[in-house]
């Protein structure tokens, strides 16, 4: 009996000195659909044998799905989430409802000074960096060299509004095919209203004034809105208004766009001679101006961030030191060449002499520091955000003004027109919300 | 009288069927295709079919990313279990409606239909709020639930059509016979009404497996069927479209080929009492 008794407990202490010792932490990371969380999501093995007391279950979902998940979840503290992928337009509005965990106590070798600061401050609220950037972007101007000198004409590494119309009238040659600009036409918040946000921020106009009023009846909007109309219509693809990133994107692998003012992180693929036969022929410029101060490039950082709801916190800590840390790109280079490395986060790749070799690496890090998140255009503006404003109501309402403009670009109403159209609903949204009293 | 029917209209009427069929069947046909081409291939413009470059590695792609598995094997029990479940209550409800109705059945019926035409996002809050404070959240059998519910009355609305075509003399017969209430539903009216209640089950199993909105709204990781497989291949940019075919591809197969089979059982069912 004594026996059985002492083999029972023997048994006891040895499966609950096992069970201490597998003891392992699972965290449910929500992340987006993209090449750089692909790859990270193939670089695991590195993180488990780092961390082996900690699981990580992905949950993977479209953009849009995402955000209405993980709102779902963090407004109700469910806490189905330890870590989520979220843009730079969620940090500051969920940061002042207090839904994400400060992230100030990172470990040391995270080096959070190396960040840059245009994302950094993007992604502080109050002093706490709530939100770590996995990769970060701007916008700039692609060209194909050999139609540019084709043309007689030189584009400028710091182009004006006015580089940029002569360009596309002197490349384009509709007869070939070849069309001088591609701009987002498609609307959306993320899509014609992130190009015509930031040509509204380098002409000088604003989305509201000091006092949250709507600002579509002034006249540097007219002017914005026009020369977009006119750049498009004359010089852009066939049904330009139905063209968002991708198409875009397709055309100018396809060597269609002569020109174009997109995302900095597409210019791996541009250069990619797996996927265009025209990468040798692609030059870079910045976002071009009207010598008023401000550029038309945007800010944009997916970044990870641990919701206040989570019951893990410590262990997606260390996850989010992993993926973000200046290790994970060394890792990537090590793997995937340097040209694979997540862009526009740190101070040390662009530091790095082989990062620095790439043709889009010095643009792309001039791109992101134009841009100024806090400061985003030329006249006082109430809120943060450069081609978005940091509000909750903001997304519905550039979507439903990007509808609007849209359909001016597909000649379905005027510009004047369109931008009553728009000063209307936004007042009315404004009004409706409390911003506007 | 009938009009003949000559080999030329014959002729029409097959090449017109034929035509729309391609038409409904097209965007799963596209998808296939671009399942096996390359990404590049995938977004030409124009779009390419001959000259496509043709490859089976979105498949290995996908299959190594994902834990199909997993998907699958929870696609399965939810759509199965709602069914089954649904199917346990709408039997005895339609027969109570089609045999003993009341004052108010019809009533009952209608607001049953009219529950269907609310769009599933007004009550979003209070459903998620319903399975985080329960534990419903992340767990088949609140999917089983959610999605019998969502669907019960469509099942009582087609039982209920059926039963309705069973004279009521056969079920007088069992009882004067001595047959239970039981026994009545189980051995005379289930084997008769056998056509309805697959085509019932067939249809839900496959409303409840196309079902995208609450199985991820309503799902993290352990319980996430082939619906959150598919969104997790989805990107807002239109990128990886032949991956997202692929996943497409492996998510809507069993459905297709188990509708494939049973479509005869189905179109019986369907059109069963559409012509007296």
């Amino acid at each position: 009996m004594t026996l059985t008794f002492r083999a029972l407990l023997s048994a006891c202490a040895v499966g609950a000195l096992c069970s201490a010792a597998v003891a392992e932490t699972t965290i449910t990371v929500a992340t987006v659909n993209n090449g750089d969380m692909v790859r990270m999501q193939g670089l695991m093995d590195d993180f488990y044998a780092k961390n082996p007391d900690i699981k990580v279950e992905w949950v993977t979902l479209e953009e849009n799905v995402l955000r209405q998940n993980v709102t779902n979840d963090i407004a109700t503290g469910g806490g189905q989430y330890d870590v989520v992928t979220i843009g730079t337009y969620e940090v500051p509005i969920w940061g002042k409802q207090g839904w994400l965990e400060s992230l100030n106590d990172l470990p040391a070798d995270y080096d959070i000074d190396d960040l840059l600061p245009p994302i950094r401050a993007g992604l502080t609220v109050d002093g706490n960096l709530l939100a770590s950037p996995f990769y970060g972007e701007s916008s700039f101007v692609n060209y194909r060299k050999d139609l540019a000198e084709k043309a007689g004409i030189t584009i400028p590494d710091v182009p004006t509004w006015d580089d940029i119309k002569k360009a596309a009238a002197a490349m384009t040659d509709t007869e070939a095919g070849i069309y001088g600009i591609c701009l987002r036409g498609k609307a959306g918040w993320g899509e014609n209203m992130a190009i015509l946000t930031t040509m509204a921020n380098s002409y000088g106009a604003r989305w509201f004034d000091e006092n949250w009023k709507p600002q579509f009846d002034q006249p540097e909007w007219k002017a914005v809105m026009t020369d977009y109309v006119e750049l498009l219509t004359k010089y852009g693809p066939p049904g330009a208004s139905n063209n968002g990133y991708n198409e875009n994107l397709t055309l100018s692998l396809q060597g269609k766009c002569a020109m174009r003012m997109d995302a900095t992180v597409s210019a791996s693929s541009l250069t990619d001679p797996k996927q265009s036969e025209f990468a040798d022929k692609v030059g870079f410029a910045l976002a071009p101006d009207m010598g008023l101060g401000k550029r038309a490039n945007w800010l944009w950082a997916w970044s990870l961030a641990i919701p206040s709801s989570s019951d893990a916190k410590d262990a997606s800590k260390a996850f989010i030191n992993w993926a973000t840390n200046k290790d994970y790109l060394a890792l990537v280079a090590s793997k995937e060449g340097w040209a694979a490395a997540p862009p526009g986060t740190r101070t040390s790749l662009y530091a790095n002499p082989e990062y620095s070799a790439l043709p889009f690496a010095k643009l792309t890090i001039d791109s992101i520091n134009a841009a100024d998140p806090t400061n985003p255009t030329v006249k006082p503006v109430p809120y943060v955000g450069v081609q978005f404003v940091a509000i909750p109501e903001f997304a519905g309402l550039a979507t439903s003004v990007g509808e609007i403009f849209s359909a001016a670009l597909a000649g379905q109403k005027t510009v004047d027109e369109a931008l009553a159209e728009a000063q209307a609903l936004s007042v009315e949204e404004m009004t409706a919300a409390g911003y506007i009293k | 009288m009938a009009r003949a029917v000559t080999p030329r209209r014959k002729l029409f009427f097959t090449v017109a069927a034929w035509s729309i069929a391609l038409l409904i069947f097209f965007p799963v046909l596209w998808t296939i295709l671009t399942s096996f081409k390359t990404e590049v291939s995938a977004v030409a413009s124009p779009p390419e079919l001959l000259g496509a470059d043709w490859t089976l590695e979105n498949y290995s792609d996908v299959w190594a990313r994902s834990d199909y598995p997993r998907f699958f094997l929870n696609s399965v029990i939810i759509s199965i279990g709602s069914t089954l479940l649904g199917l346990a209550i709408a039997i005895p409800a339609a027969w109570s409606m089609a045999f003993v109705p009341g004052k108010k059945t019809k009533d009952l019926l209608m607001w049953m239909l009219s529950t269907k035409m609310m769009p599933s996002a007004a009550v979003l809050i209070p459903m998620y709020l319903i399975f985080q404070r329960t534990g419903l959240f992340d767990t088949r059998i609140g999917l089983v639930l959610a999605l019998m519910l969502m669907n019960l009355p469509v099942i009582v609305w087609m039982l209920y059509t059926y039963f309705k075509e069973i004279p009521a003399e056969i079920l007088e017969a069992a009882r004067m016979d001595g047959a239970s209430l039981l026994n009545e539903v189980l051995y005379v009216l289930t084997p008769m009404a056998i056509p309805g209640i697959a085509s019932t089950m067939l249809l839900n199993i496959i409303l409840a497996w196309n079902e995208a909105f609450w199985t991820i709204t309503l799902t993290t990781v352990n319980a996430a069927p082939l619906s959150a497989f598919i969104a997790s291949f989805s990107a807002p940019q239109g990128l990886f479209y032949a991956k997202l075919s692929a996943a497409s591809t492996m998510a809507i197969a069993p459905i297709l080929i188990m509708g494939w089979f049973g479509q005869k059982q189905l179109v019986r069912g369907l059109t069963f009492g559409a012509v007296k």
